[in-house]
């Protein structure tokens, strides 16, 4: 863990470099950063909020990766999940909340795990790698999805985006804030991944499936069965996702809501190892990140696209992480 | 036969290796050892897995280095820090994993390796060069041949040339018999008396006393890292050998009992089984076997002959194209692994490592993974740990093996990995096991208590499939031979109606005909 820390101050001196050179007061910025985000109830809550997506769709990238599957695929089984999940509220939006909701969950991992199932199946019976499958789908998802809005369920004042949820259709949100119910469901999901990698049977055989997919073959457990149903659940958690996103954070399904919600996801799970405690620090760092570079943007007047230099030089530091390790112990 | 050791060890040695000591962690592989190499002679070095035999030619040809000791070269002392160095003093070594690239030619393999190759490669030269050694010493290979399409004695052949061509003096051999088919052997080992005649100076790690009696000149014994003894080949014989790589001496199992009853149904029975070949496998033709309750049935082979193929196909991990597979008469031909293991089918691999065990899972965590429906507590939610280490106990002293348990697989030797494989697949009483190469990597201690077990399991009833290239070994623990070849069962035998050195010709294809069907 400070391991980790180091890495990350390491990141942001490079990033107080840049700063520098752009003609702003590296510390003055920092202050601003952390001021906008940690320094307040509200700044806090919003950290929240952006961090929420991420623990979801960073755990569908995880539960794959621990039999050797490598989910690009988040952003269009987050799509197609949130599609699935506003035609329930769309065609079912008389029923009351504690049914509707549960009915958009089932709907929106269906969603998502449908469409994994593709790049599941190809891959178990060996035809085409399912990091390829997985990253061509997401750019059909979106299609997919516009095609149904601009075509179908567009509002009538609108043609890009549906009419807002009713209020059975919305996820409930906490203490007053914009974070909702989702943030307590992906917790709550990353705590039962790390108790039954750790404790149950299948935890075992995945594991075993991920350290030497050949001897676990032959030692009896079904690898095609957990090829293709763990890509199906990590599929279904990034349906999730998307579910949680139209019914929690916008309460609507624009047409391109995601702005890369499930590559974010995908960055996260690997700076973590896959590990989910690692996936919910690294979502809340990168939610920093993000949410107060907005604010950096009015403040300092430093472009959006310098925040995402930062977590470019983040990911940087994080992936060498085993050389510098190794200077470290020669010295 | 002459004896050269005889006026050559009046010549000085061309490498003294003096006090040499080396630990892994807290593992001595070599603690004090001195080693004399002369030129124009074969020189064995002997010794069980885990002596140290290769810990200290790694350490001459640079790939360790030791903790202390000194190496001298023609006298002076040298400091050989990397395998270039050891190369630049004209020392090579051939590992026992080739370090071949199999989609170039075997001209193109050699000149990667020289020392002086011009920045344009003349590919005909080096051809050349190739041809005039190759008649010379017996090492025949096409050099405009592929490697990948070589068999495994024609690639060693190629390891030897590389280092031939690239001006080595001293040729270090790192159990250059383990893969070799019986005929391919005494081809290695004239080239190998012909390198000697020339010159050359050989280094020979074997634990096979027969090849070390035939070829060596001078013999060292390492047992636990030091030298138990160095000797020329003229006051050795086998049982002396024996006593200095072994404190105790052994015995050998051998099977007793008369054969198994014909009239009870077969434990394995295929019928008819062909497969489809996928990659670089061998595509099985045509199978039909039998496997009675109480019987071992070796299958003799050159390696990459369907062995593997043959293991898979009966564990279920690879389908037939056509055929039938019957266990205790009930149609197993598209059950799954996990269905013939819950039968009573075990299996040891050819590998281990790659096939058997997840590196970096402990040893318990392995143990648990062939039964883990069986283990499993709270509907799947839990393990039941207190039942494996129950049942690892309890088969390990069945064997006689200890283990580390919570050591993670891949920080275990290679004989220690085996006893862990073997240890796991002999618990709770199989009813048919696969083995290929059970005692391969195996010290010759754990090499009879494997082969006890095997010979305790068929006489509680056991069907056993016993897959090796070690011809003593099938010849000594089967009851009926069977001979694999290009994917064909090419014969079938009784042990004590063929010799060793028939099936040998039957396993290279030399001869055609098939065997006495018995």
């Amino acid at each position: 863990m400070v391991r980790y820390g180091v890495m990350i101050v390491f990141a942001f001196l490079l990033f107080g470099i840049i700063l520098l050179i752009a003609g702003n007061d590296p510390i003055q910025s920092y202050r601003d950063l952390f001021g906008s985000t940690l320094g307040s109830a509200y700044g806090l809550s919003e950290v929240f909020v952006a961090m929420t997506p991420m623990l979801l769709t960073a755990l569908a990238v995880a539960l794959p990766s621990r039999i050797g599957l490598i989910n690009v695929g988040v952003e269009g089984q987050l799509y197609l999940g949130a599609g699935l999940a506003t035609w329930g509220a769309l065609a079912f939006g008389d029923l009351p909340a504690w049914l509707l909701l549960p009915w958009m969950i089932l709907l929106g991992m269906i969603g998502g795990g449908l469409w994994a199932l593709i790049p599941g199946i190809l891959r178990a019976m060996g035809l085409v790698n399912e990091t390829i499958t997985t990253l061509l789908l997401n750019s059909v998802a979106p299609l997919i999805v516009s095609f149904l809005v601009f075509g179908f369920w567009h509002s009538p004042v609108d043609t890009n985006k549906t009419p807002n949820f009713p209020p059975a259709a919305r996820l409930p949100t906490l203490f007053d804030t914009r974070i909702d119910l989702s943030l307590v469901i992906g917790l709550l999901l990353l705590a039962v991944f790390w108790l039954a990698m750790k404790y149950s049977r299948w935890g075992l055989e995945m594991r075993a499936i991920g350290g030497n997919p050949q001897a676990a073959l032959r030692n009896g457990i079904p690898l095609k069965t957990y090829l293709i149903s763990v890509m199906c659940l990590g599929g279904a958690i990034g349906g999730l996702a998307g579910m949680a996103q139209v019914s929690g954070f916008y309460g609507v399904l624009l047409a391109n809501f995601s702005r890369g919600i499930g590559y974010m996801g995908f960055l996260i799970s690997w700076l973590a190892g896959g590990n989910p405690l690692g996936i919910v620090l690294t979502s809340f760092g990168v939610a920093i990140i993000t949410s107060g570079g907005s604010l950096l943007q009015i403040t300092r007047d430093v472009p959006y696209a310098v925040i995402n230099i930062l977590l470019a030089f983040t990911l940087f530091v994080v992936l060498a992480r085993p050389q510098l390790l190794g200077r470290r112990k020669a010295a | 036969m002459p004896e050269p050791s005889i006026t050559l060890s009046l010549r000085p040695p061309m490498i003294q290796m003096r006090g040499i000591n080396k630990s892994f962690a807290d593992v001595i592989a070599n603690e004090n050892v001195d080693l004399d190499i002369y030129p124009s002679e074969i020189h064995a070095l002997l010794g069980e897995n885990g002596a140290g035999k290769s810990t200290l030619v790694k350490i001459l040809y640079g790939f360790y280095r030791a903790d202390s000791g000194r190496i001298e070269l023609d006298g002076r002392p040298a400091s050989i820090k990397t395998p270039r160095e050891a190369r630049a003093a004209q020392i090579g070594m051939v590992f026992q994993d080739f370090t071949l690239i199999p989609a170039f030619s075997v001209a193109e393999n050699i000149a990667l390796f020289l020392p002086d190759l011009d920045p344009v490669v003349d590919l005909d030269d080096v051809c050349l060069r190739i041809g005039t050694l190759s008649e010379r010493y017996g090492l025949q290979v096409d050099p405009r041949q592929m490697v990948g399409s070589l068999s495994i004695g024609e690639m060693q052949k190629v390891e030897i040339l590389k280092l031939l061509l690239s001006n080595a003096r001293l040729l270090i051999l790192d159990e250059p018999t383990r893969v070799l088919a019986p005929h391919e052997l005494a081809s290695l080992l004239n080239v190998l008396r012909n390198l000697r005649d020339d010159g050359y100076a050989i280094v020979l790690i074997t634990h096979k006393l027969k090849e070390v009696l035939e070829c060596a000149d001078r013999i060292t014994v390492l047992r636990r890292g030091r030298v138990a003894g160095s000797l020329l080949r003229r006051e050795v014989n086998e049982q002396r050998l024996i006593d200095l790589m072994f404190e105790m001496r052994l015995s050998a199992p051998q099977v007793n009992g008369s054969p198994p009853a014909r009239d009870r149904s077969p434990v394995l029975e295929l019928r008819g089984i062909s497969t489809r070949a996928q990659g670089d496998e061998m595509t099985l033709r045509n199978l039909e076997l039998k496997i009675y309750p109480g019987e071992i049935v070796g299958i003799a082979g050159v390696s990459g002959n369907g062995q593997k193929e043959l293991g898979d196909l009966i564990l279920g991990a690879k389908r037939s194209q056509a055929g039938t597979k019957l266990l205790f008469g009930e149609d197993v031909t598209r059950k799954s692994v996990r269905g013939l293991r819950s039968r009573g089918v075990s299996f040891i691999p050819e590998n281990p490592l790659a096939m058997a065990s997840v590196p970096f899972m402990t040893v318990l965590e392995n143990m648990a993974l062939t039964r883990t429906q069986q283990y499993a507590r709270w509907g799947g939610m839990g393990i039941g740990w207190r039942a494996v280490r129950e049942d690892l106990a309890q088969a390990s002293a069945e064997l006689g093996f200890s283990l580390p348990i919570f050591a993670p697989a891949k920080s275990l030797s290679g004989g220690n990995l085996q006893r862990m494989v073997i240890v796991r697949e002999m618990a709770q009483h199989p009813k048919l096991i696969i083995a290929s190469y059970l005692t391969r990597g195996l010290d010759l201690q754990s090499t009879y208590a494997a082969r006890h077990a095997l010979i305790q399991a068929r006489v509680e009833g056991c069907g056993v499939l016993l897959i090796s290239e070690d011809l003593e070994e099938l010849f000594t623990l089967s009851d009926r031979l069977i001979v694999l070849h290009g994917g064909r069962i090419v014969g079938t035998f009784r042990p004590q109606d063929t010799t060793i050195s028939k099936v040998g010709h039957l396993m290279t294809g030399s001869e055609g005909q098939p065997g006495v069907n018995v």
